[in-house]
C-alpha cells in the first residue's frame, strides 16, 4: 500500500511547487518596493492610482453588461432549443464552440475591420467591446446553461406551468430562471473572471479596461505589477470560489479556462 | 479547404429561419443566429474572403503568397511548436496530477484543493501571469535569484531565458494543466475500478491494464483535450505579449502588430495571417474528431 | 485435503474488523456460497480469496498451496464481478480472449477457446458485439465466458445476477449451476438472496457483522438454523411469545394455548417468557381436533394474500400473529377476513431461541 502511494504523492508535490513557487516568488517580490525591508508599498501605490480604480470600475462595469447580454441572449435560446427545437442543439453546441477555432486576436480583428467604416462605425463605441466579450463567453455560458437545463425537466416545468395559466415571459422569469441558478451564477462568475483582466480585445479596440491598465504598469513600474499579479490571483480565486460555492456537489462544473 | 470548413458552418444554421419564416417557432433562435451572425460568422468571413482580395477588392492570391516568406513561416511554426509541446506536457503532467490525486490512494481533501486550485490557475493567466513568472524566472526573479545565490548557478548565462521558446511554454503550462486536470477528472471517474481488477484477475500486468483498457478507453478524451490545449496556446495573445513586450515572433504576435498597423501596414497579409491560424485550428480539431471517432469505435 | 483452504481469517478496515475469524474448507468441485446482508463481509471475504485484498491474518491455500501474498494477476482465480466489468473498448470475443492474449497465447490457441466458450455460455454468434450492444444477461454470460476461458482453478462469483430482473434470473442461475457441473470447477458465490443460495449451494456460509453464522448444506441452513439470525434471514419466520409450562415435558402455552415442543427445554425454567419460531410453511389447517400428537393453535383470519401458487394467511392470536401457507387449490373455498381457524404444526417444527438473542437478531 506504501509504495502504490508513493508516486502519487511525487506527483501531487512537484505539481504543488509548480503551482506555489511562482505565486510565493511574485508575492515576495510585490514586497520590495522599499530597499532592505519588506512591505505593502506596491499595494499602497497601486489601490491609490486613481487609473487602478478607474479601469478597474470600467471593466467591472463591462463584465455586468456582458453578463447581461450574454444570459439574455444564451438563456432563451438554450431553453427554447431544449424545448421546441432539439434538432438544432448539435448546430448552437457547434456555434458556441467556435470561439475555440477563431481567436479572440482574430475575432478583434474582423470586428475593427467591419465595423470601423459605413454602414456600421461601432468601433468608437464601447458596445463593439461588450459584442467581443459576449462572443468569448458563449463556450463557458452555453455549456452552464446547458447542463443545468439537462438537470431538470424542462418539459414538464413548462407544461405545468402553461396549464396554470402562465405566459412565456412568466415562465422564463419565475420558473426556468429560479431553477437554472446555479448554472446562471456559474457562467456568470466564469464570464466575469474572463472578462475582468482581458486584455486582448480591449487593447486593440483601444478602451482603457483593467487589461491594458496592467500592461501598461508593466511597462513602467518594477514591483507594482507583481502585486498587481496577486490581486488579480486573488480576484480569480474569490470568482471560482463563488462558483463553488453555488455549485456545491457539483466542483468541476463548468469551470474552463478564459482568455490567454 | 478553409473556406469549405467554414463555409459549412456559416450556411447550415442560417437559411433555415428565412426558408420556414411562416414557421413561429423558428422565432424564437432568431436573436441568438443574428448575434452569432453579426460579431462571429461576419468578421470571421470577412477576414476569409479578405484574404482573397487585393487593395482594389479583385481577387489574388498574393496575401496567400506573402504567408511563405520565412518570417512569417517561422512565426507559425514557433506558434505550433509553443503550442504541440504545452498541449502534450500540459496532457501528460494534467493527467498525471488528476490521476495521483484521484486514484492515488490519497486524502480525498488533496483533490478537493487540486480541483480549486486548478479552476482558479485555468483562468489565472494573460498578463497577470506574465508578471508572475517574470517575478519568478526573470533576470532578477526568486528562482533565478535562488539558483544563483545558493547553487551559484546562473539560468541566463547557461542559455535559459523566459522570454523565449521554454520561457514562455514553462509559462503557459501554468494555465494548461489545470485545465487539462478540469477536463480528465470526469474521464477518470469513468474508469471502473473493477476494469482494473478484472484484469489483474485474468493475469494482466500493470502494464497491459494501461496499454490495453485504460488508455484505450481514454484516448478519445485525452485526444479531445489535447486539441483543445493546442488552440488554448495557439491563440493565446495577451500572455506572450505582457511577458516579451511583443518581441517573440507568435502568429498572434504579428496579427496584434498588424492591427496596430506597426509593421509593413498590408492589411491583405493580416487577413491571410488569421485565415492560416483558422485554417490550422480548424484542421487539427478535424483531424483530432476523426482520431476520436478510429479510437471510441466501441461507442457507436 | 480440503481444494480451497480458509484459516482463521481476518480483515479489519482501520479500526472496524470486515471479517473475523474465518474458516472454510472446499472441495474440489464443491459449490459454496456466501450468504449475508450488505456489510457482512462476504465481498470483503471473496475479494481477499481473489487477492484484491490482502488479510489482517490468517491463511488461504489454494491445493495445499499458501497463495495468501501471491499478486492476484499470478492466482489463476477466475472472477465475475457484480457489474460485469466487461471492457467497454472491446469486443466480446476480445473480452473473452483477454486472459489468453496476457498469457501469451497464439491467435489460433485464443480463438479456439473463445469459440468453445461462446458456444459454452450459449451465445456463439455474439463474438464481433460491444459489450453495451447487450442486454445484461448477455453481458454476465459473457463476464462467465472471460472468467473460465483462462481455466481457472477457482471460480468466484460477486453476485452475480442481482443487477438482472427475475426472469433472467433464474434461467441464468439454472444454466450457471449447470456449466459448474459440468466443468466441475470449485466455485465460491456470494449472494443476499437466500433463495438463490438455497437452490444453488452444496453448502451456504451464513455470515452476519463480519462473523460466520453458521456453514451447512441448504436442507441443514433452512431446517436446522443454528442461530436466531440464520432462521430470521433464511427463509421466513413466525415468532410467538410463549410462556414455559413444564419445562421438561417440553410444554408452552401461547395466549393461553398449550403447545408442545419436540425436546425439553433443559435451559427455561417454568413460568419464564420466552420467543419460539414456526416457519410458515409448516403450519396447516384442519378444520376440527382430530387428537394426534400436533400442536395446535386457534386464531382469527386477519388477512388473506393471494400470491400464486401459495396463499398467505395472516392469523391473529390476540397478542401474537402468525403467518401460514396453503396451496392454492380453485376448488376448495379460501378463508374469509374475520374467520376462525384452527391451525397445527408437527411439535418438531418449533424452533426454539431465548427471547434475548431473537430479539437481538430481528
Amino acid at each position: 500500500m506504501k509504495k502504490q502511494r508513493f508516486w502519487p504523492l511525487m506527483m501531487i508535490l512537484l505539481g504543488a511547487f509548480y503551482f506555489l513557487i511562482p505565486l510565493y516568488a511574485t508575492f515576495e517580490f510585490s514586497l520590495r518596493e522599499r530597499r532592505g525591508e519588506y512591505s505593502f508599498d506596491a499595494y499602497g501605490n497601486v489601490l491609490g492610482d486613481p487609473q487602478f480604480r478607474d479601469s478597474f470600475v470600467y471593466s467591472v462595469l463591462l463584465a455586468l453588461a456582458t453578463i447581461v447580454v450574454s444570459l439574455l441572449l444564451i438563456v432563451p435560446t438554450a431553453f427554447w432549443v431544449h424545448l421546441k427545437l432539439p434538432r438544432l442543439r448539435p448546430v448552437i453546441e457547434f456555434i458556441t464552440l467556435l470561439p475555440f477555432v477563431v481567436p479572440p486576436i482574430v475575432l478583434v480583428f474582423g470586428l475593427i475591420r467591419i465595423y470601423s467604416r459605413p454602414p456600421f462605425v461601432l468601433v468608437s463605441s464601447p458596445a463593439l467591446l461588450v459584442a467581443g466579450y459576449v462572443v468569448l463567453s458563449f463556450p463557458y455560458m452555453y455549456r452552464a446553461v446547458d447542463t443545468g437545463l439537462r438537470a431538470i425537466d424542462v418539459r414538464s416545468l413548462t407544461e405545468a406551468a402553461q396549464s396554470l395559466g402562465a405566459g412565456w415571459l412568466t415562465i422564463l422569469l419565475h420558473v426556468i430562471f429560479p431553477n437554472l441558478r446555479v448554472s446562471l451564477l456559474n457562467g456568470a462568475f466564469l464570464t466575469f473572471a474572463i472578462v475582468l483582466g482581458e486584455f486582448t480585445m480591449a487593447t486593440m479596440l483601444n478602451w482603457p479596461t483593467f487589461g491594458p491598465y496592467l500592461a501598461l504598469v508593466g511597462q513602467n513600474r518594477a514591483y507594482e505589477p507583481a502585486a498587481l499579479a496577486i490581486l488579480s490571483f486573488g480576484l480569480t480565486w474569490i470568482c471560482v470560489g463563488l462558483i463553488q460555492l453555488f455549485s456545491r456537489g457539483s466542483p468541476e462544473q463548468g469551470q474552463l479556462a478564459g482568455t490567454h | 479547404m478553409a473556406e469549405k470548413v467554414f463555409e459549412k458552418a456559416v450556411t447550415l444554421p442560417v437559411p433555415r429561419p428565412r426558408t420556414r419564416v411562416i414557421n413561429l417557432t423558428w422565432l424564437g433562435v432568431v436573436p441568438f443566429f443574428a448575434f452569432s451572425l453579426l460579431f462571429l460568422f461576419l468578421p470571421s468571413l470577412y477576414l476569409v474572403f479578405g484574404s482573397f482580395q487585393d487593395e482594389t477588392g479583385s481577387f489574388t492570391l498574393a496575401n496567400i503568397g506573402d504567408l511563405f516568406q520565412p518570417f512569417i513561416l517561422n512565426s507559425y511554426w514557433l506558434s505550433i511548436q509553443v503550442s504541440g509541446v504545452t498541449a502534450i506536457g500540459g496532457v501528460i503532467f494534467g493527467f498525471g496530477l488528476a490521476y495521483a490525486s484521484i486514484r492515488g490512494g490519497l486524502p480525498r481533501w488533496i483533490r478537493g484543493a487540486l480541483m480549486t486550485f486548478s479552476g482558479v490557475a485555468s483562468n489565472f493567466a494573460g498578463i497577470p501571469l506574465a508578471f508572475a513568472f517574470i517575478a519568478t524566472l526573470g533576470r532578477t526573479g526568486f528562482v533565478t535569484l535562488l539558483f544563483k545565490n545558493v547553487l551559484g548557478l546562473s539560468l541566463y548565462n547557461g542559455g535559459f531565458s523566459l522570454y523565449t521558446f521554454w520561457g514562455l511554454s514553462l509559462t503557459y503550462m501554468y494555465f494548461q494543466f489545470p485545465l487539462m486536470v478540469l477536463i480528465i477528472a470526469p474521464a477518470i471517474d469513468g474508469l471502473k475500478r473493477q476494469w482494473r481488477e478484472a484484469a489483474e484477475n485474468l493475469g494482466a500486468t500493470s502494464f497491459q491494464y494501461w496499454r490495453y483498457i485504460a488508455l484505450p478507453i481514454l484516448s478519445p478524451a485525452l485526444l479531445g483535450t489535447g486539441v483543445l490545449l493546442f488552440g488554448n496556446a495557439f491563440g493565446a495573445y495577451a500572455t506572450a505579449f505582457a511577458l516579451t513586450s511583443g518581441t517573440i515572433n507568435l502568429v498572434t504576435i504579428q496579427i496584434g502588430a498588424e492591427i496596430r498597423g506597426d509593421v509593413l501596414h498590408n492589411p491583405g497579409l493580416g487577413y491571410a495571417l488569421a485565415l492560416g491560424m483558422i485554417v490550422i485550428m480548424a484542421v487539427s480539431i478535424s483531424i483530432s474528431l476523426w482520431l476520436q471517432q478510429r479510437t471510441a469505435r466501441w461507442l457507436q | 485435503m480440503a481444494f480451497l483452504e480458509l484459516e482463521n481469517i481476518r480483515k479489519s478496515f482501520g479500526a472496524t474488523a470486515a471479517v473475523e475469524l474465518f474458516n472454510l474448507q472446499a472441495e474440489q468441485g464443491e459449490f459454496v456460497t456466501f450468504l449475508g446482508p450488505s456489510g457482512c463481509g462476504k465481498t470483503t471475504t471473496l475479494r481477499m480469496i481473489a487477492g484484491f485484498e490482502q488479510p489482517t491474518a490468517g491463511e488461504i491455500r489454494v491445493a495445499g498451496l499458501n497463495i495468501t501474498h501471491q499478486p492476484p494477476n499470478q492466482r489463476q482465480i477466475g472472477m465475475v464481478f457484480q457489474s460485469y466489468a466487461l471492457f467497454p473498448n472491446m469486443t466480446v470475443a476480445d473480452n473473452i480472449g483477454f486472459g489468453l492474449k496476457v498469457a501469451g497465447k497464439t491467435l489460433a490457441e485464443i480463438k479456439g477457446r473463445v469459440e468453445e466458450m461462446l458456444r459454452l455460455v450459449d451465445l456463439p454468434t455474439l463474438g464481433k458485439r460491444y459489450p453495451h450492444q447487450l442486454s445484461g444477461g448477455q453481458q454476465q454470460r459473457v463476464a462467465l465466458a472471460r472468467a473460465l476461458a483462462i481455466e481457472p482453478r477457482l471460480l468466484l462469483l460477486d453476485e452475480p445476477l442481482s443487477a438482472l430482473d427475475a426472469k433472467i434470473r433464474i434461467s441464468l442461475r439454472n444454466e450457471l449451476r449447470a456449466i459448474q457441473r459440468r466443468l466441475g470447477i470449485t466455485t465460491i458465490y456470494v449472494t443476499h438472496d437466500q433463495e438463490e443460495a438455497l437452490s444453488l449451494s452444496d453448502r451456504i456460509v451464513v455470515m452476519n457483522a463480519g462473523q460466520v453464522e453458521q456453514i451447512g448444506p441448504p436442507f441443514e441452513i433452512y431446517n436446522f438454523p443454528a442461530t436466531p439470525f440464520v432462521a430470521r434471514f433464511v427463509g421466513t419466520l413466525n415468532v410467538l411469545q410463549a410462556r414455559v409450562v413444564d419445562q421438561t415435558q417440553g410444554h408452552l402455552e401461547i395466549n393461553g394455548q398449550p403447545i408442545y415442543t419436540a425436546k425439553s427445554l433443559s435451559n427455561a425454567k417454568n413460568g419464564e417468557r420466552l420467543s419460539v419460531a414456526v416457519r410458515p410453511e409448516m403450519i396447516g389447517v384442519i378444520q376440527a381436533d382430530d387428537g394426534t400428537a400436533h400442536n395446535q393453535l386457534h386464531g382469527t383470519v386477519e388477512d388473506v394474500m393471494f400470491l400464486g401458487a401459495v396463499v398467505r394467511v395472516r392469523l391473529s392470536l390476540s397478542e401474537n400473529t402468525l403467518f401460514f401457507d396453503t396451496f392454492n387449490n380453485p376448488h376448495l373455498e379460501m378463508p374469509r377476513l374475520g374467520q376462525s381457524l384452527t391451525v397445527r404444526f408437527p411439535r418438531e417444527a418449533v424452533l426454539m431461541f431465548d427471547a434475548d438473542s431473537l430479539s437481538r437478531s430481528l
